[in-house]
């Protein structure tokens, strides 16, 4: 009887480079209050943002990940050509077929690699970055692209002040390849599927519902939990930690977990939703490109990542940065 | 089991802590949203603290009833183990 043969792994994957597009279009909360019922110290206490970027016509999901992965490449000092599997993250796509990912792969370069779209809503960028790691430790990808990309504004009621103040568009991503030493830890990832319709595009409608209050209950309470696993899994604890950056959805959340977790003044702790406002699935990694941009994260910093939202999905870990 | 009073200073620790409300404030008739200036999210903040405080949970939609702090001391004194 013939066996099956499987290929041979890495002891460990981390991060070689990563990449960020803003859209050029700034948008202030004093622009948003001449078109709604809204203000700027209203948004700024509910949420904590104080401009967020829209992306014009011509910054299209396909463009706006190509921007991010190619600077990600570039990052990395890989060839396109040795990349060989592209996980596109998204929950914006208004036209769903197909998927955008084999089409960034074609736009980067990268000769027909494996290449998806993951729909995990905010937590899609931390989802794509674990299944990357296990399949490149596991031996069937050599290197990856993880892009995370959202044009939130296409699936915003613009009259529904409640998600039009919050939601904004970007790309972040992350090549990621082989390493001795690992520098991406164990995913601590899981759902709560009883809470499907907390955020969703219901069925025959075209734009996002959020239940906020229920979604802030379950981010201040329940994943306190997952980010202690992610930790846990990596055998590090708070005080390892030099970067935190959990999803940018609300700066009250991002606060109450830093005050959960003790984290100090020695963590750098990611504020992009300032400038960002709530960008899903891109918000990882424009958080991570933002804070090393500043200097107040630098290469080999060890970072606690955690994205959440639709599903409602979660997915944490820990991270050596580029 | 606590004491009507005791519940109004429970409460009004929770919401000094969670909202910077001056505790001599926190009295049956004051509104949450009109009179504490308490804004949804805070309310979920109190909700989850007078869970940790006097375990009783109070979900969503219980809590979108809850308008004033007599409201809220009726609804732990009427819930409490």
């Amino acid at each position: 009887m013939s066996t099956i043969k499987l290929r041979e792994g890495a002891p460990g994957a981390q991060i070689l480079g990563l990449g960020a597009y803003r859209p050029r279009r700034r948008v202030t909360n004093d622009e948003l209050a001449q078109v709604m019922d809204t203000n700027d110290e209203w948004i700024q206490s509910r949420v904590g943002i104080a401009e967020r970027r829209w992306a014009s016509e011509d910054e299209t999901l396909v463009e706006m990940a190509v921007a991010a992965g190619g600077k990600a490449l570039a990052a990395s000092g890989l060839a396109p050509d040795e990349v060989d599997l592209v996980i596109l993250a998204s929950a914006s796509l208004r036209a769903p077929i197909p998927g955008i990912g084999p089409q960034v792969a074609h736009r980067l370069g990268i000769p027909r690699p494996g290449a998806f779209d993951l729909n995990a809503g905010c937590a899609g960028f931390c989802y794509a970055l674990g299944v990357a790691n296990d399949a490149i430790r596991s031996g069937e990808s050599r290197n990856a692209l993880v892009v995370g990309v959202e044009r939130l504004t296409d699936v915003t009621d613009q009259t529904d002040r409640s998600t039009a103040v919050i939601f904004a568009d970007g790309a972040g991503a992350a090549v990621i390849g082989a390493a001795d030493e690992p520098g991406i830890g164990p995913v601590a990832w899981g759902s709560d599927g009883d809470q499907y319709s907390a955020i969703e595009i219901a069925a025959g409608r075209s734009t996002m519902t959020m239940a906020g209050q229920a979604v802030y209950r379950w981010a201040t309470t329940k994943l306190t939990a997952t980010l202690e696993e992610a930790m846990e899994k990596a055998g590090v604890t708070a005080a390892d930690i030099d970067v935190f950056a959990p999803h940018q959805a609300n700066l009250r959340i991002v606060e109450s977990m830093t005050k959960k977790l003790g984290f100090g003044p020695d963590t750098a702790i990611a504020r992009d939703i300032v400038q960002s406002g709530n960008t899903s699935a891109a918000s990882v990694p424009l958080a991570l490109t933002a804070l090393m941009e500043s200097g107040e994260a630098k290469s080999g910093d060890l970072a606690l990542v955690l994205g959440y939202g639709a599903g409602l999905t979660f997915a944490g870990q820990v991270i050596r940065l580029p | 089991m606590p004491s009507t009073a005791d519940i109004q200073a429970g409460l009004a620790e929770i919401l000094e802590e969670v909202a910077g409300v001056t505790p001599a404030d926190a009295t049956p008739e004051k509104s949450f949203t009109e009179d504490l200036d308490v804004d949804s999210l805070s309310m979920v903040e109190i909700a989850t603290a007078v869970e940790d405080k006097f375990g009783v949970a109070i979900p969503d939609d219980e809590l979108a009833n809850i308008k004033t702090v007599g409201d809220a001391m009726s609804y732990i004194e009427k819930n409490q183990g």
